[in-house]
């Protein structure tokens, strides 16, 4: 079953690039180990898509040098006009594997809050990195991308927010793709203490055409004791690129962990978001939103799981099918024995726009506790007839009604970013992909 | 003055004949009502003339100031000058009323000559305060989870906002608390005049103690079968349809609920 790999990197590699880039000890040792399960372990098995034909390991190069900026309007415009301007104070540019832009306001720091590229923070923070990297949420020897991952990571971001610091303005992270040789295994991670609170938002834009890489992207986010964290993600990344991307939680009592991923990635991709409701009381909110084109094939996994009581978890996926676009939506909510009283709802919906594209709602509910409540309502159809005429029946074209509907259809993540730029950015994203 | 001119009209739904053979005459600045018991096509004369895809004109005409109605497509209709309120407007998530509102105003006017957001807002404000509808409507969702009577508003703040020659209102007073009809019918009312024909279509008598209609049409089995002025609609409501079917020597069929 297991695909031979043939990287273009060996251990000899791994080891001096961790010594050059100064990373701390364990984390060489960690990359290492990592390295040699990766050749072991097996590939994941998302459900219902069959991605053994599927290269996830071969790219050009691991990591290639790219131009630091002294402003951000140096950046491509793609760039700039994500970042709210002078408004925003907190923002982390990354062009390709180079950090390449960095602003964080002396309020945040002086609180205590670590908002930085992830090496930086290895080199300043070791142990706190050490804490929480792939030890709570995701797994190194989970499967051979995991595995991959940890040993190749090759930039990212480490967000930390210390106990009762809430933080309004949002944190924002781009990741640039502007080399079509580049590879990028992201690592992100994200904790908020007890009761602190933070909203960041990450866009991947890819401004060439096609890639030749790799992504392979982990965010691992740790909300604590009555913590709350917003995730927001718009992922805009080229063809060409085997997308695996892990965006998972560990939510503590009384903890809210909201995600808001608009999913716009033109490449093949594997995305799962996982959200474990580890402690009593605490809630999860799951939006996403995907528009799938050309002869894309997509897996999306959301899951919640409840392990404390009284937790509620909430999934919306809402899909855009055109072209010979083929996507799955997997959909799980997983209530464990002993979360009495909690409720796991969801709702999937996929909207086709043409006779060959394919999308597959495929709600489960994984319920071992008797005292709960749970629900899904999933359907897959084109667009509503009578929606149609009733905004024609105002004056408004057959195009333009369609455009409405398909907007309103995929607003649920878009109203709910908190920065213009992005909000702004993946409504023409989704204009430009429906068109 | 514009006229819409309905002759002879067929109307078929699954291969089934609804209407067999209406013959109306709307003018601007004239009050029709339509009044009829359930199931005798009144829904299905306004779905035909607005164009829905499911209702089938088989035979007969309808003409908008000369202009053929029932070659144009839905937008087109609506582009000419009909509008309809519907019996059940549809809910569409994501979609703010405003942001629809102002594409249906702009879908009228030339490319670069969209109506300006100050002016647009300006006059939503004012059409919504006229309505005594709550400011957080024009941001909701264009009707999704607005009750019945929130429903019926909103098609009466798009007539308004809108502006058509010709309306036709399908029971637009059905599930209305005394207040909301008296709102609704001040709507209509100040829509009333030179450039604007109306065709209401209604279950009850009610209605017309606001708006007093030029002319009463009744509708029984897909045909008008009987119309005169204000006083036939008080005729109706005093004695129901029973005299009627008398007179024309209709046969007696349960009423269908639709
Ligand atoms: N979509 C439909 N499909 C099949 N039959 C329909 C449909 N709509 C209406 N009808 C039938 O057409 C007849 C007239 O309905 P309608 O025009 O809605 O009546 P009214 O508005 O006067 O109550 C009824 O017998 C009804 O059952
Ligand atoms: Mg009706």
């Amino acid at each position: 079953m297991t695909v031979e790999m043939k990287l273009a990197v060996t251990a000899n590699d791994v080891r001096s690039f961790s010594e050059t880039n100064s990373e701390p000890a364990w984390f060489t040792t960690l990359r290492e180990s990592a390295f040699a399960q990766a050749a072991e372990l097996a590939m994941p098995k998302p459900d219902k898509t069959n991605i053994t034909k599927w290269d996830f390991t071969t790219f050009p190069s691991w990591t290639v040098e790219s131009d630091q900026v002294n402003a951000l309007n140096e950046l491509p415009a793609e760039v700039a006009t994500l970042v709210d301007g002078e408004s925003q104070h907190n923002v982390y540019v990354q062009r390709n594997n180079t950090p390449a832009f960095h602003k964080v306001s002396q309020e945040l720091t002086d609180k205590g809050v670590i908002f930085t590229d992830i090496f930086t923070a290895m080199r300043e923070h070791s142990d706190l990195v050490q804490k929480y990297f792939m030890t709570e949420a995701v797994k190194v020897d989970e499967h051979k991308l995991t595995a991959l991952h940890a040993a190749l990571v090759n930039g990212g971001v480490f967000v930390y927010v210390p106990r009762n610091v809430v933080i309004e303005e949002p944190l924002q992270a781009v990741f640039l793709h502007d080399n079509a040789e580049a590879s990028l295994f992201n690592h992100v991670i994200v904790v908020a203490e007890e009761s602190a609170a933070v909203t960041y938002v990450e866009t991947y834009v890819s401004t060439v055409e096609e890639a030749k890489g790799q992504a392979n992207i982990v965010a691992e986010v740790l909300v604590g004791d009555n913590a709350q964290v917003t995730f927001g993600a718009v992922d805009v990344l080229a063809k060409g690129f085997t997308t695996y991307v892990n965006r998972r939680a560990r939510v503590g009592r009384d903890g809210k962990m909201d995600w808001a991923l608009g999913l716009m990635s033109d490449s093949n991709t594997v995305s799962e978001n996982i959200t474990h409701l580890v402690g009593d009381n605490g809630s999860a909110d799951s939006k996403t939103v995907v528009v799938g084109r050309g002869e894309q094939k997509q897996n999306f996994t959301t899951e919640i799981r409840h392990w404390g009581k009284d937790t509620a978890g909430h999934i919306l996926k809402h899909g855009v099918m055109k072209d010979a676009a083929q996507s799955i939506f997997n959909g799980i909510g997983m209530i464990e024995k002993g979360a009495t009283r909690s409720d796991a709802q969801q709702e999937s919906r996929v909207l086709m726009l043409s006779e060959k594209a394919r999308g597959d709602a495929n709600p489960i509910l994984l319920i071992d506790e008797d005292d709960v409540t749970a629900g899904h309502a999933a359907s897959v159809g084109r667009v509503d007839e009578s929606q149609l005429y009733y905004l024609m029946s105002r004056g408004i074209s057959k195009q333009e009604a369609e455009r409405l509907i398909i907007h309103g259809f995929l607003a649920p993540v878009v109203t709910q970013l908190p920065i213009e730029g992005v909000k702004k950015q993946l409504t023409e994203v989704i204009e430009r992909k429906v068109r | 003055m514009s006229t819409l001119v309905i002759k002879d009209l067929h109307v078929a739904i699954d291969g089934k004949e609804i209407l067999k053979g209406v013959n109306l005459t709307i003018n601007t600045n004239e009050v029709h009502a339509i009044m009829g018991p359930n199931g005798t096509g009144k829904s299905t004369l306004a779905s035909a003339i607005m164009g829905h895809p499911k209702y089938e004109v088989t035979s007969g005409s309808i003409e908008l100031d000369g202009e053929d109605v029932l070659e144009m497509e839905v937008d087109e209709r609506a582009k000419a000058g009909l509008f309809l309120a519907m019996q059940y407007p549809s809910e569409i998530n994501g979609v703010t009323n405003a942001d629809f509102l102002r594409s249906a105003i702009n879908a009228r006017r030339e490319e670069g000559d969209e109506i300006s957001l100050m002016k647009f807002i300006r006059e939503l404000d004012k059409t919504m305060a006229f309505l005594e509808m709550d400011e957080d409507m024009a941001q909701r969702y264009l009707n999704e989870g607005f009750s019945g009577g929130e429903k019926k508003r909103n098609e009466i703040l798009q007539l308004m906002m809108i502006k058509p020659k010709i309306a036709v209102l399908d029971e637009i007073d059905s599930g209305l608390d005394i207040d909301a009809l008296k709102v609704v019918s001040k709507g209509i009312n100040e829509m009333r005049g030179e450039g604007f024909g109306c065709l209401m279509i209604t279950h009850y008598q009610r209605l017309l103690n606001y708006i007093t209609p030029d002319k009463v049409h009744v509708m029984m089995q897909g045909k008008v079968v009987k119309s005169g002025g204000a006083e036939l609609a008080q005729r109706l409501e005093a004695e129901g349809y029973d005299w009627i079917k008398q007179e024309l020597g209709i046969e007696e069929e349960a009423e269908q609920d639709v």
